[in-house]
């Protein structure tokens, strides 16, 4: 009942509008063409300069509603020159911006059409068009060179004294590897995974994974750069990193990298922004199917000695595979759920 | 101009104006037996052709626009439900909150609906079809029957869309760009069934039909132009229709190719797209291939894509400015070459989508300069339509209205695409809602205010009759107004890095203060909605109602359309084609008003 009456009232609305709109063309035929012309062309210019001073006033507004609900500081050094580019970006496009904005509404309603007013007959003029082409190039070169700089510094190879960190996303969430006490990551190959027991498809016949560990949450040391071995098992996922500013794609069969130093840990981070609750959030950024938006892990950004603590705690994913196989019917669950799959397959 | 020479014998009748048309009545009109088929349905008439196109785009837009506000619900009203949704869509809203399957498939469907049928069919399709032989003085298209072949492509391409909606497991909903894994794999995604196979068909029929069209509009422009119409002498929007369709021409068939391969993988066991994949609980055999590959391919045409949305807009609003401000669009030969410019870059910046991809960061500098040269021509266009204005004598038409909105919108999107294109702040911003208000403004709102610039400035030349300008007014400023408030604070929820298609934002902890935001966004956004349903009225309205046309002229302009008679039959001109003396922008020139392409040169008159 009450949805009828809803759609019953925008009707009404509808009709009303439309009926105030022909009389308004009656009107105009009434009261002559010209008189009807110079009445709408007065009402629609001083809307057009109460829509820049209204929006210039809003853009303000705005800002001054929702700056708390952006991020705040960055949390790496990375996000530093990110948000120094965003400045510089922001100053050479804001001043254009308004410039911009003002010129044409402010234009469009002083030369509105009025009775005995001429046009100005001006075809082009090359001084003009040369100098708008130049100070935009000059423009953009100083932004390009400038992002330029900080996208080499950036994207470039990670210290050699960086921690490595491998993760991998899959429908629909992250798998945390860590190469453990000899600081190097086993191999690993698709066919191997076990959802059960190996996850990511380690090679068990590599020495160097006896000791890699994987974990649900990511833990970082503060000031320590890391590097983020980045991959998929399944569709395109993307590593997003809002509060370090820093963002990767994961594609399955092509590994790829980032790193990062983080600055503040979790715990200053929860006093710097007054939220108790604060913690590090890695967001999915490509669309990954239907649990894309739920596909969230958590970074732990902690003192070098609380990680140590932490990682000691780890037992290893090879540990945990093999003590899963020791009692009997070995492989028999990972053979179960693939004939299940296949069945499920074929229907 | 053969067909010229067989529909008409007389030589070198000069017209002077409109009127003396009239004498002719629709003198060629012996020539066709019009049945309602042939007239309407089947149609070789590039008029009627415009109109279908601008129709079934019309139709396509209240159904993009709807699924848009069907998914805004959900981000206002996370927890809330809404019961008339599961009568509407059944199990993919049960209980009156949809599942994030009709959530992912409504953001997919919406995106490639207003991209490729309602931007690309509804605005280029209609106004190519309308302008280019009334503007260039031709009798029809260079090939007629495939030109109507061209709309019959688009509207089974269409069908099978529409079909794709309706199927079990629901349409395509791995996003518009339907990146591989994800849609190649029914495993991983329900969308990626036989939803995505009538995706990928609809999408072959649609570039089919983008092909048929695109060539026939550059050989009318190139060889159907009457006399003395030199290129130069070609109004702006035959400028842009024309690099729109060399952009169309060149990159579709790169796009077919992408999803050919795309089908190869689906459903021959080919591994152009797929490597090392395990997906539902088994490893798959294929190896070596490379998702990045599909990547390159989609975006050699996904970036041409939104100038070939976004061209024909500047071309009309030019048009517009000039003939409401009365003045001479400023700096024509720099409008030209910047349309030039802005093509040749278009198919030299695709990767800048790729950022974050893994690209080779050497490689990505180059896609950066590229990307931030495109700023300079749309500078100067932007620069020069100001000053188009300037010192104008401007009269409010909805349509000058619209225009205007068009230069504040390309201003607002444009800026930000300096933000997004320099590599170092996509890195933050890539695929968040940044990049949504981004593209929104850029090419949503602005091409759409482009496309409604051109149909209230030609619609008395489509039907004979007036649009309401009462309602036009309304709908222009709610739209405008309505369209910042939608698309503004998103750039903050994009500098939160907020990222786009999630379905709920409640349970995190970095992006769940925007729910209030996203209530009044999702509330805006009905109203204008709503708003667009009075312009679809007044259209449909006006075609039978409208107040009717008693001039062949009615703004006063110089172009050639304005010559044909109010009802021009199928041939345009009753006599001979005009011959054309001077550019199409004389107005207010040595205290004239305007002086139409057709009048000679007189010899005291000055040089521009």
């Amino acid at each position: 009942m009450s949805g009828f009456l809803a759609v019953l009232v925008v009707v009404l609305i509808f009709v009303v509008i439309f009926q105030i709109a022909k009389a308004s063309e009656y009107v105009s035929i009434l009261k002559g063409e010209k008189k009807a012309r110079q009445q709408n062309n007065r009402i629609n210019g001083f809307l057009l300069i109460a829509f820049l001073v209204l929006g210039l006033i809003g853009v303000y507004y705005c800002n001054e509603l929702l700056k708390g609900k952006i991020l705040g500081e960055p949390a790496s050094e990375q996000g530093e020159s990110i948000d120094n580019m965003i400045m510089w970006t922001l100053v050479i496009t804001g001043i254009v911006f308004v410039i911009t904005q003002i010129l044409l509404f402010w234009f469009a309603f002083k030369y509105q059409e009025r009775e005995g007013q001429k046009a100005y007959y001006f075809p082009h003029n090359n001084k003009l068009e040369v100098i708008w082409t130049v100070i935009p190039a000059i423009a953009l070169t100083i932004l390009v060179a400038i992002g330029l700089r900080h996208w080499f510094r950036i994207t470039s190879e990670a210290p050699k004294d960086a921690a490595i960190v491998e993760i991998t996303g899959k429908q629909f969430n992250w798998l945390i590897r860590y190469p453990g006490k000899d600081g190097k990551l086993g191999s690993k190959y698709f066919k191997n995974i076990n959802d059960a027991t190996n996850p990511v498809g380690q090679d068990w016949d590599d020495n160097l994974n006896r000791d890699d560990f994987m974990a649900t949450e990511m833990h970082l040391v503060v000031g320590k750069p890391v590097k983020l071995i980045i991959g998929s098992r399944d569709v395109v996922h993307d590593v997003g990193l809002p509060h370090f500013r820093m963002k990767m794609d994961a594609v399955p069969g092509i590994p790829t990298t980032m790193w990062i130093t983080p600055k503040f840990t979790t715990a200053q981070m929860r006093e710097k922004t007054g939220n108790p609750d604060f913690v590090y959030e890695i967001a999915c950024d490509q669309m990954c199917g239907s649990g894309h938006y739920s596909m969230r892990a958590i970074i732990v950004v902690e003192t070098q000695e609380e990680f140590d603590a932490w990682a000691a705690k780890q037992k290893s994913q090879y540990e945990l595979a093999h003590a899963a196989e020791a009692p009997a019917a070995p492989a028999q669950p990972a053979a179960d759920s693939t004939q299940k799959a296949v069945a499920a397959n074929v229907h | 101009m053969s067909n010229d020479a067989t529909l008409h014998s007389h030589q070198q009748e000069v017209m002077h104006g409109a009127v003396a048309h009239d004498d002719h009545g629709n003198g060629h009109e012996h020539h066709h037996e019009d049945s309602f088929i042939s007239k309407y349905v089947f149609s070789m008439d590039h008029k009627m052709i415009a109109k279908q196109f601008l129709i079934t785009g019309i139709i396509w837009a209240i159904i993009g626009a709807a699924f848009s506000v069907i998914f805004r619900l959900q981000l206002a009203y996370p927890d809330a439900t809404f019961p008339w949704l599961e009568s509407l869509l059944g199990h993919w809203a049960k209980g009156g909150r949809i599942t994030p399957e009709a959530y992912y498939a409504l953001v997919t469907m919406h995106g490639t609906i207003l991209i490729f049928f309602v931007l690309t069919a509804g605005l280029s399709g209609t106004f190519s079809n309308l302008l280019i032989p009334l503007q260039v003085g031709a009798r029809d298209m260079a090939s007629p029957f495939m030109n109507m072949l061209s709309y019959w492509f688009f509207f089974l391409a269409s069908m099978v869309m529409m079909a794709s909606l309706f199927v079990q497991t629901g349409p395509a909903s791995g996003g518009w760009t339907a990146y591989p894994p994800l849609s190649a794999l029914g495993d991983a995604s329900i969308g990626s069934k036989i939803g995505m196979d009538l995706w990928l068909t609809s999408m072959a029929l649609f570039v089919v039909s983008q092909l048929l069209g695109g060539l026939n509009y550059i050989s009318t422009i190139l060889n159907m132009r009457t006399k003395g119409m030199s290129m130069t002498r070609m109004p702006l929007p035959i400028w842009s229709f024309f690099f729109t369709a060399v952009l169309g021409v060149l990159s579709f068939p790169v796009l077919l190719s992408g999803f050919i391969l795309l089908l190869f993988d689906r459903h021959a066991g080919t591994s152009f797209y797929l490597s090392e994949l395990f997906v539902a609980g088994k490893a798959l055999s294929n190896e070596g291939g490379s998702a990045i590959l599909y990547q390159h391919l989609f975006w050699f045409l996904g970036h041409p894509e939104v100038y070939i949305i976004i061209l024909p807009a500047m071309g009309m609003v030019s048009e517009v400015l000039a003939v409401n401000s009365r003045k001479p669009i400023f700096g024509y030969l720099a409008m030209v070459g910047s349309l030039f410019a802005i093509a040749i870059l278009a198919f030299l910046v695709w990767a800048h989508h790729m950022f974050v991809t893994g690209l080779n960061p050497f490689l990505g500098a180059f896609f950066v300069l590229l990307t931030l040269l495109i700023a300079v021509p749309s500078a100067i266009k932007v620069f020069n339509w100001i000053t188009t204005i300037w010192k104008g004598n401007i009269h409010f038409t909805p349509a000058a209205l619209f225009s205007i909105g068009f230069v504040s919108t390309f201003i607002s999107g444009g800026l930000t695409g300096i933000w997004l294109g320099n590599s170092s702040i996509d890195i933050h911003l890539h695929d968040t809602y940044f990049v949504i208000a981004h593209f929104h403004i850029v090419m949503g709102v602005s091409a759409f205010f482009g496309m409604f610039a051109g149909i209230y400035h030609w619609f008395p030349k489509m039907y004979g009759r007036y649009m309401n300008n009462t309602l036009g007014f309304i709908h222009f400023w709610i739209t405008l107004v309505g369209a910042y408030c939608i698309f503004w604070p998103m750039h903050y929820e994009g500098m939160a890095g907020m990222p786009r298609r999630y379905y709920d934002y409640s349970n995190w902890e970095s992006f769940k203060q925007f729910v209030e935001l996203n209530k009044f966004i999702s509330i805006v956004v009905i109203i204008v909605f709503a708003t667009q349903l009075l312009f679809v009225f007044n259209f449909f309205y006006s075609i039978f109602k409208g107040r009717k046309m008693t001039t062949t002229n009615p703004w006063n302009a110089t172009t050639l359309e304005w010559t044909t008679p109010i009802h021009p039959g199928h041939g345009n001109w009753p006599g001979e084609i005009p011959e054309v003396h001077r550019w199409p922008y004389d107005y207010s020139k040595d205290g004239k008003d305007f002086i139409p392409q057709t009048v000679p040169v007189s010899p005291d008159e000055s040089k521009h």
